[in-house]
């Protein structure tokens, strides 16, 4: 259950982008539309960042940072811890759209793989201070604890190696220092 | 309210300790605390909020809203801090202060870390000075908040400690994998690697039971109650004695004075924000170093127009924590064995005796890392991000070795706190104001022992090392923050007296870290609490039914 103090108001933008009308809206302050999975983003912005974090955690044989559920945690905190950051997102995700029409003439999600990387590389110098927060961000919600959406099914912690769910209790260490008796 | 003999101000590690011992010699004790009681249920281990890594908040207080602080850098321009920033220099606030969530690193101070200006003389500019006390005034009250808050661990690989008296009450956890490769390191190298005490149970002591060895020590509170704070230990014993009244989420907004210059209670606002007043015969402050100086300026009158205990505008001077400082070591084999706590090895070979530096620092291996932690920490020249990072970090995760100390610091009069002259709290109180840093021959320090820990790290085999020393732009006072209200004799110079009692408010005492004139190469905690059972001991000996002998 959410708290009232976990949901942000709906900004006008999200009323707009909810797309419905009278006073189905206001219910709609924590559960934003049914049409979007979003509590923040667009769901255009929401593409675009996910393009982004997944050059910053691309796929191998570990999800990347949006299968991992990374663009759900910077969703969330936009709309809880990181509410300070939410111009920021705004405006900087236009502007790497502005920045990919501008070097390659197409949106950024269109791009083929390598050139997605090329922007994303234009982005980390042209729009470095944008830049160090997605990373930072998607990190977080890559290598975070899964309660905040980020880092699904503890897919991180399964591809470091690391016990999931972790082993607790004396077991662990008294198997190891009796040599298993 | 009724009119008591002792209100202590913050439910922390000494403050917890003070309640304990007053109750229990018979004194009527309300102990005041701002934050709350959490349990074990509300210990989530959350890798991105805890009292370590606050990515999303600290989960032990302050609260992100209404807390600021404010930091002046070099050119003196301010900053606002939020409780989650490093330059918050954040400690705790719940009851059990730090001691909830902390690492539970049970070090005693060495002897020359009481007599620092005697043994290397003050750099320029510093303001290193002698403890009035000495190690073997100490002594007795390490060995009781050794055996009171209960520590494990074990001495005797070391011969660089001071003498004891008695061992500690409970044997070292089973060594980890980073100890079975640091140790014969260590020993290699000429050192005297050991187990790092710990005022953790490593067997069942004092009602509860051992550590179960998860990976969420450090930051979190403990879910099997085995880590021991003053929560878990003397705040029970206080509140059980009948004495004790500990009141949460109440914070105290200055201490009264009368117009004879003495103590007569504090105001507080209570946990609906309704202002009260608790007259007593004593006054103990114990907010940790930070909020301690802040209350005391915050508390002005006629007689003292710029805070109490600061005729001499010393309160809040000497402002120290630790410089930390080390390497990390990447290895072709595993050193990973996700056990709890992580931190198991330690050495104090460097804490004094090298030529040139005004001391040094112990150095240990890291608690247990969480995958967060790992993200910047990979050997130079990996990719910030993209396939080639993600690929590190699987290959490094669990082949890297950390390990760091806490340098001393070198205080300076300039490295202080004051109060904000606009920026004000939800209660509207100025906030906490940092100006200055550490003299910086602690830099010094810091970088030698930083080559120290990577000289270690090669030597256990690692194939990369980087170091860890920086450059901080403000005194790193954080949790180990100390020396806001500097003991000495002299009335002109500090601001406590060797019992704790302010030099011209008898019935006004500060006992925690503030009092500490240097703060040791080691985690501070011990020895916070053995002054505290030190400062409370000469209390009751004076204490004549309603006030102190004079
Ligand atoms: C994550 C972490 C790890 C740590 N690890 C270690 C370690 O391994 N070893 C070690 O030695 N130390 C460690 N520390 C530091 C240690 O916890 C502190 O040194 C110690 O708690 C300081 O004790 P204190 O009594 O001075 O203050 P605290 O324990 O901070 O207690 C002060 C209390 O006073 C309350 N307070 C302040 N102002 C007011 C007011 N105006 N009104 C009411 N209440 C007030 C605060 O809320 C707080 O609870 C760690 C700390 C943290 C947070
Ligand atoms: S490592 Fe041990 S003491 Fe620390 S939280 Fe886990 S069980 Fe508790």
């Amino acid at each position: 259950m959410k708290t009232t103090s976990e949901c942000g108001p709906v900004t006008r933008r999200q009323f707009l982008a909810a797309g419905v009308v009278g006073g189905a809206v206001l219910a709609a302050g924590c559960k934003p539309g049914r049409q979007s999975v979003w509590e923040f983003f667009t769901p255009e912005e929401a593409r675009t960042l996910s393009t982004i974090c997944d050059q910053i955690i691309p796929a191998d044989d570990y999800p990347s940072a949006s299968q991992a559920g990374v663009v759900t945690y910077i969703d969330r905190q936009l709309a809880r811890f990181y509410r300070a950051h939410r111009d920021a997102y705004r405006i900087g995700l236009q502007n790497v759209q502005e920045l990919s029409q501008r070097h390659f003439a197409q949106v950024l999600e269109a791009l083929t793989a390598e050139k997605q990387l090329q922007a994303v590389l234009l982005m980390e110098t042209e729009q470095a201070e944008f830049f160090e927060m997605v990373r930072k961000h998607t990190f977080e919600g890559f290598y975070g604890s899964p309660r905040h959406g980020g880092n699904r099914d503890a897919a991180s912690w399964q591809m470091l190696g690391l016990s999931e769910p972790p082993l607790l209790g004396r077991a662990q260490y008294d198997l190891r220092e009796r040599g298993g008796q | 309210m009724k009119r008591v003999n002792a209100v202590v101000i913050g439910a922390g590690a000494a403050g917890g300790i003070v309640a304990k011992e007053l109750a229990c010699a018979g004194l009527s004790v309300v102990l005041l605390e701002r934050g709350k009681w959490y349990t074990a249920a509300d210990c989530r281990k959350d890798d991105l909020r805890n009292q370590r890594t606050t990515v999303l908040g600290n989960a032990f207080g302050p609260e992100e809203e209404g807390n600021p602080r404010v930091w002046l850098d070099a050119d003196g321009h301010p900053h606002t801090a939020l409780p989650n920033e490093g330059s918050y220099q954040n400690n705790a606030a719940c009851v059990g202060g730090g001691t909830l969530s902390y690492g539970a690193q049970a070090w005693r101070y060495l002897p020359q870390d009481f007599r620092m200006r005697s043994t290397y003389g003050a750099p320029s500019g510093s303001s290193l000075e002698d403890w009035p006390i000495t190690y073997d005034d100490l002594e007795p009250f390490y060995e009781k908040a050794e055996w009171e808050i209960g520590v494990s661990g074990d001495y005797s690989g070391t011969p660089f400690h001071g003498p004891r008296k008695r061992d500690l009450p409970m044997p070292p956890l089973p060594p980890g994998k980073e100890f079975s490769i640091l140790e014969p390191a260590a020993k290699r190298l000429g050192l005297h690697p050991f187990h790092i005490p710990m005022a953790r149970n490593s067997i069942s002591y004092n009602g509860r039971g051992p550590c179960m060895r998860c990976r969420w020590c450090v930051g979190f509170a403990c879910e099997v109650d085995a880590k021991n704070g003053s929560q878990n230990t003397v705040i029970p014993v206080a509140l059980a004695t009948g004495n004790c009244e500990l009141r949460t989420e109440c914070m105290v907004k200055e201490i009264l004075s009368d117009e004879h210059g003495r103590a007569r209670g504090v105001a507080y606002f209570d946990e609906k924000g309704r202002l009260q007043e608790q007259l007593a015969d004593v006054v103990v402050v114990s907010g940790c170093a930070i909020e301690s100086a802040r209350l005391l300026l915050n508390s002005r009158s006629r007689l003292f127009p710029d805070g109490l205990g600061n005729r001499y505008d010393l309160v809040g001077r000497h402002l120290q924590g630790h410089h930390y400082t080390g390497a990390v070591g990447f290895f072709d084999f595993e050193t990973y064995d996700d056990l709890g706590p992580g931190a198991t090895i330690a050495v104090s070979d460097y804490n004094h005796g090298t030529p040139g530096l005004c001391g040094g620092g112990m150095l240990a291996n890291e608690f247990i890392r969480l995958p967060i932690h790992m993200v910047d920490r990979m050997p130079p020249g990996t990719p910030r991000w993209g396939l080639g990072h993600k690929q590190a970090m699987r290959q490094w995760h669990k082949r890297s070795i950390v390990i760091m100390g806490p340098t001393q610091q070198i205080p300076t009069a300039e490295g202080r706190v004051t109060v904000d002259p606009g920026v004000k709290d939800k209660w509207g109180l100025p906030v906490a104001r940092f100006e200055g840093n550490v003299h910086p021959h602690t830099f010094e320090i810091g970088d030698k022992q930083a080559s120290r820990a990577e000289a270690w790290l090669k030597e256990a085999g690692a194939i990369h090392t980087s170091r860890m020393s920086s450059r901080p732009e403000q005194v790193s006072a954080g949790q180990h923050q100390a020396g806001t209200c500097r003991m000495g004799s002299d009335p002109h110079t500090s601001v406590v007296n060797r019992f704790c009692q302010v030099h011209d408010v008898d019935n006004l005492f500060v006992i925690d870290s503030s009092v500490h004139v240097t703060n040791g190469g080691f985690n501070p905690v011990l020895t916070i609490m053995a002054i505290a059972f030190y400062a409370s001991d000469a209390l009751v000996r004076t204490w004549r039914g309603t006030g102190l002998r004079s």
